[in-house]
């Protein structure tokens, strides 16, 4: 297929102001501007610093693991019968998920700025936890925000976080869930924004944030290409990766974005059915708005205010996505599919059971997509699947949809 | 000239200060707003600000939270807000009407269809919290369109570039947000604001309005003495709160202490 955007100079995107097209941006208040432009100079400032760099690769190579391997998914691939399936194992990460790799960056960049306290928002509590982890490392104070709701449904994680020394702080306001939390993270933020860094977990927000932290998580892709090219001798035919906000798809596809032949496809949370208006997927199934500081595909209702979403995955909980990930999908370089979450629970038990691998919940959606899509391409055809974090802190939900007391 | 400029060019010429209250429409019924209103401007206030109740109230503390969330109870979008305010006008031609809420309610219903049908409804001024002047352009210019005032923050963090760059854009008057925080917060250091309105004051001719942190006559009357307007929201929206059931006990609650502001305001 031509691509009509293999022209575009993808390191041009944001520009100076933040903006993907017509998307992103800083829409913020006054009290937080100043804040922004000090973080938006610190982090030109530091991407281009060798010492910085140093220090992030080493702590991705020694505390985080990295790379992550590339897996080829041997036998699902003969079970589907189609593309090559390649898992690129994200899940074998320090904490069990991308999430890492950006909270490393960021905490990194927040001690140079003399910031000592770190506050972060969180869903399921894996930005959470990759937070906490990294303020228990640096010796920084760390608040994490999450909804009421969140608090009650991750038991797990939030006993993590206060292990690792995190005040976790449940949000009551508004549906007190994720985009709740983010509210409340901001408000924070306004309120302590000379001694506070606030750690966005997703490739949303303000500019720089969406840029940045797309910036962190693109070891991601750079690795897989690399990995891709040394086993496969060529790049792959296709990218598949979960989406709520988005960071884990944008850090596998960015890297790629140039090579017109790499189809991508983000998944989005179907939830109940995209019919059911019980989901999560703006791209498929909202339009653009203003919501947390960018411009973006939101899921409202026709007065403009935000509308509750539902997926059996907290992480793809959120009504927004990344703006890049919006102008990715109006300029036609990805595609945005969905899944519901009978079909994400299905692929969680078939990749455990054919590949012993469990995967995260928002990954399983990730891999539904792929065993649909796997078998309509080729046999040659190179599919690599992001397996954003690993399914242990899903257990228990998996367990209570099925009618099981552990 | 706007109303919100010869309101506060008639009160220069008194020698007094503009007394603002905020409160968000339709809390906590749609019912209560304009009536209140009304009594709000016999009770002695010069402009009103009307707050766009939103889902995600960023800006805001826990107080206008909740105001927003009893207003979406009854589902008091954008459009019923403009209707409040055109019913307003039916019998006062006079006080100006400043919407305050944020962005996406006003995206959705597209700038010039929302200029349009402000200026139509009687709104003078719209301060949209969450648009800073880099991405307010087209906003501005379909506002300016309409003969509507933009109505732009100031915090203590903005720059002296920021502070230009901002006073060039905005018109009717500027609202100097007077401590790092969201609405509703404590502590008011009526030196630091003196100290902030006139460096700003070196940069524009606009009237600076003061909000955050005013909860009494004696704050009020502090923050007279070092500024233009008087901006008083969450100390109101506590008293509809504490009085949700009662619209009688409302009015007097809220219109009590703004008496009471304007009293110590205007003393001398």
């Amino acid at each position: 297929m031509q691509n009509p955007n293999q022209r575009i100079d993808w390191s041009a995107f944001p520009d100076a102001n933040g903006h993907f097209g017509p998307y992103g941006g800083r829409f913020v208040a006054e009290t937080l501007m100043e804040a922004i432009d000090e973080l938006t100079a610190a982090y030109a400032r530091y991407v281009g610093d060798p010492e910085f760099l140093a220090e992030l690769d080493a702590d991705l190579a020694h505390y985080v693991g990295r790379p992550s391997p590339l897996y080829f998914a041997e036998r699902l691939t003969r079970e589907l019968g189609g593309a090559q399936v390649w898992l690129k194992r994200e899940d074998l990460n320090h904490t069990g998920a991308h999430k890492v790799n950006n909270t490393i960056g960021q905490a990194l960049l927040a001690k140079r700025m003399g910031k000592t306290r770190i506050i972060a928002e969180t869903g399921a509590g894996q930005h959470g936890v990759a937070t906490a982890t990294v303020a228990a490392r640096l010796g920084l104070e760390c608040v994490v925000y999450m909804g009421a709701e969140d608090v009650q449904r991750q038991a797990p994680n939030v006993y993590r976080m206060k292990l690792l020394g995190a005040t976790v702080v449940p949000v009551t306001s508004g549906s007190r869930t994720l985009k709740d939390a983010l509210n409340e993270a901001m408000r924070d933020w306004v309120t302590n924004v000379d001694d506070t860094f606030y750690i966005i977990g997703t490739v949303a927000g303000p500019h720089p944030y969406p840029a940045m932290v797309r910036d962190f998580q693109a070891i991601i892709g750079r690795e897989a290409r690399a990995q891709c090219l040394e086993r496969t001798g060529r790049l792959p035919d296709a990218l598949v990766a979960c989406v709520g906000g988005g960071s884990n798809a944008i850090g596998l596809f960015h890297p790629f974005l140039a090579d017109a032949t790499v189809a991508m496809y983000g998944v989005e949370a179907a939830g109940y059915g995209l019919e059911t208006g019980k989901h999560s997927a703006p791209l498929n199934a909202g339009r653009p708005g203003v919501l947390h500081g960018n411009r973006t595909y939101l899921m409202e209702d026709m007065d403009g205010q935000i509308i509750e979403t539902h997926s059996i995955s907290a992480g793809l909980d959120y009504p927004g996505v990344g703006p890049e990930h919006a102008w990715l999908k109006d300029i036609g370089r990805a595609q945005y599919v969905a899944v519901t979450d009978d079909e994400a629970m299905a692929a969680f038990h078939r990749l455990t059971r054919c590949e012993g691998i469990i995967p995260a919940l928002e990954s399983s959606h990730a891999v539904a997509f792929a065993m649909k899509h796997a078998p309509t391409l080729a046999q040659d055809a190179i599919m690599i699947v992001n397996l954003s974090g690993r399914g242990d802190k899903d257990i228990n939900t998996v367990a209570r949809i099925e009618g099981i007391t552990l | 000239m706007s109303r919100i400029a010869q309101t506060f060019e008639a009160l220069r010429t008194q020698g007094r200060r503009a007394l603002i209250p905020y409160v968000t429409a339709g809390d906590p019924q749609p019912d209560v707003t304009v009536p209140l209103m009304h009594a709000m401007v016999e009770a002695g206030v010069d402009v009103i600000e009307l707050g766009v109740p939103f889902s995600d109230p960023m800006a805001d503390g826990p107080v206008i939270q909740q105001a927003c969330e009893r207003a979406l109870e009854h589902h008091v979008s954008l459009a019923r807000v403009l209707e409040m305010v055109a019913t307003f006008r039916k019998t006062n031609t006079t006080t100006p009407v400043v919407l305050m809420g944020y962005l996406n309610p006003i995206e959705v219903m597209g700038y010039a269809a929302f200029a349009e049908a402000a200026a139509r409804a009687g709104v003078d001024g719209v301060l949209t919290v969450d648009l800073p002047p880099e991405e307010g352009h087209d906003l501005v210019v379909a506002m300016k369109d309409r003969d509507i005032d933009p109505i732009f923050l100031l915090a203590p963090t903005s720059t002296p570039a920021r502070i230009a760059r901002i006073c060039e854009l905005a018109s009717g008057f500027v609202y100097y947000v007077s401590l790092k925080g969201v609405t509703g917060s404590a502590a008011l250091d009526v030196d630091a604001v003196a100290r902030k309105v006139a460096e700003i004051k070196t940069v524009t001719a606009l009237p600076v309005g003061v909000g955050f942190g005013i909860r009494d006559a004696d704050s009020a009357a502090a923050v007279a003495r070092v500024a233009d307007a008087v901006v008083v929201g969450s100390a109101l929206v506590r008293r509809i709160a504490d009085n949700v059931n009662d619209e009688t006990s409302i009015r007097r609650e809220v219109c009590g202490l703004l008496a009471a502001m304007r009293r110590a305001m205007d003393g001398p």
